[in-house]
């Protein structure tokens, strides 16, 4: 099979843009239009230059043809247009899709864009069943990912101090983010004593519910030049992978397509995870990025504690991870905020700014680890 | 009232079985491979030569899980209450729930099945299987 090495660092994400994050009460098609007026903006591009408008599927309520409602929210009549459905894991298919595209001369310039409003809105969603496991009391995906974090203790004696710090980095960085929404650090005695909501899994694991819309451009470097973008951040590396298979039904519970996606990422890039600076790693719920650093290949699977204690995932750190907080606490969006952080670090332009700087991992994945996509950002 | 479970044509002879007093799985007639829950296809040939196969009853616990909030009126009152991810000697796994104090449960711990009708569903829940002594 052919690598997709000859594509790295011939695309950039050329802006980015986002709404504010919280309880906003708006509806989600202009939630996306206003964060698409914001990343056209901080690119410099006017919508005349896109020709795609790709859309992440709101979670929280499915609407039916939605990226042409946010297409004609715009006023735009895009040449590629529509909403794609695969979890957290979307927002980097897109841009993924976006390079296809454009490489293959289907168009010239995507937006990228994804937004919801589960906080003012219906959060259903976040408390539904699991179909015929109702009876059982198996509800909230929140039980997928304790399920996993229970297995990962059982197999590696993973103590819950590890977990704690993923919290710990995350609502410190997001503390230092005046957008943040939840600008509250914590102490491992804070996270030791909250009580739990799906034990093993404390309240602090669990990301935050949030309203907001995030976007970003995508186009060649060579365009970026010719549109005169300010600040374009080379794409290095692109991966996906997908488990697929339901919780109860995967060979493995704490090891996830994150190896393969990252895998790709890294190939295409030609580097290697000690080469990463910083990372933006998808955090719904701290064991994911527990596996998440262990399936990158940034430490043995099962070592992780070794790899996050004594703040060495926090500024300052070894390898700071999720600079702006997170989704647990930045914004409880799924995914595309990582990516703008990611961009941030990359300009140099992050609050809580790691310096030097030269090449940002970030993950997003989906369901409950069912699916993974990841993005290599750097110079 | 527990939530009812959504019976399908897929999954009607499952529940079906649980209310005679048995645990079902499905099996490949072609290829021998063994899943829940139930489907059309055989996940590994692709064939469409399924069979019901009944359990024996023994099982391991990979995980679980341990609620302290209810996302359901019905379990108000059962919090804390554990959901399972258990293991049929088969080879099967399904969502289920472990009929132990909390404190003693452990990971592969071995499982026997015991069938309960609550609410009118027969659902498949399991003890801790004692060793004998």
């Amino acid at each position: 099979m052919r690598t997709a090495q000859y594509l790295s660092g011939r695309y950039v994400i050329a802006g980015i843009g986002s709404t504010a994050f919280g309880r906003l009460g708006l509806d989600t098609v202009s939630l996306n239009a206003m964060a698409c007026c914001e990343a056209l903006a901080d690119a410099s591009i006017d919508r005349e230059d896109v020709d795609a408008l790709l859309l992440k599927a709101p979670t929280s309520a499915r609407e039916m043809l939605y990226g042409q409602k946010v297409a004609e929210a715009l006023g735009m009549q895009p040449r590629w247009g529509g909403a794609w459905d695969q979890g957290g894991a979307a927002n980097i298919t897109l841009i993924s899709f976006a390079i296809m595209a454009i490489e293959t001369g289907q168009c010239d310039v995507a937006l990228i864009s994804y937004a919801d409003n589960p906080r003012s809105g219906s959060g259903e969603v976040y408390n539904r069943p699991r179909g015929g496991d109702a009876p059982h009391g198996w509800y909230s995906p929140g039980a997928w990912y304790a399920m996993i974090q229970q297995r990962h203790i059982i197999e590696y004696g993973t103590p819950q101090e590890a977990f704690g710090a993923v919290a710990m980095a995350a609502r410190r960085h997001g503390a230092a983010n005046p957008k943040a929404q939840l600008r509250r650090s914590l102490t491992m005695e804070d996270y030791l004593s909250a009580p739990y909501q799906i034990e093993p899994m404390r309240r602090d694991d669990c990301c935050l519910v949030s309203d907001g819309g995030a976007a970003v451009v995508v186009m060649s470097a060579e365009r970026a030049r010719e549109l005169r973008v300010p600040a374009p951040v080379p794409i290095l590396g692109l991966g996906g992978a997908n488990t697929s298979a339901e919780l109860q039904n995967r060979v493995s519970l704490t090891t996830t397509a994150a190896v393969r996606s990252a895998g790709h990422a890294f190939a295409m890039a030609g580097a290697r995870p000690t080469d990463v600076d910083v990372a933006q790693i998808y955090d719904c719920f701290s064991v994911a990025v527990l596996m998440t650093l262990e399936d990158y290949g940034f430490c043995a699977k099962g070592r992780v504690n070794d790899f996050v204690r004594d703040g060495q995932i926090e500024i300052g750190g070894r390898m700071p991870v999720n600079t702006s907080g997170g989704l647990l606490s930045e914004t409880g969006m799924p995914g595309m905020q990582l990516i703008h952080e990611g961009v941030r670090q990359m300009r140099g332009s992050a609050v809580s700014q790691v310096a030097g700087a030269k090449l940002c991992a970030i993950s997003n994945q989906g369901g409950a680890m069912h699916t993974h996509a990841t993005l290599l950002l750097g110079h | 009232m527990l939530p009812q479970p959504e019976i399908t044509p897929l999954n009607k002879s499952w529940w079906d079985a649980l209310s005679g007093g048995q645990l079902l799985y499905q099996c490949c007639s072609a290829c021998g491979a063994r899943w829940l829950p139930a489907r059309t296809l055989c996940p590994t040939c692709l064939k469409q030569e399924l069979e019901w196969k009944a359990a024996e009853g023994h099982a391991k616990l990979l995980s679980w899980v341990v609620y302290h909030v209810a996302y359901n009126e019905a379990f108000k009152d059962r919090l804390p209450y554990n959901v399972a991810l258990v293991e049929l000697t088969e080879g099967p796994r399904l969502i289920s729930s472990v009929l132990a104090p909390l404190n003693e449960l452990r990971g592969d711990a071995p499982l026997v099945l015991k069938i309960e009708t609550e609410d009118g569903i027969a659902l498949p829940r399991f003890q801790l299987e004692r060793s004998p002594q």
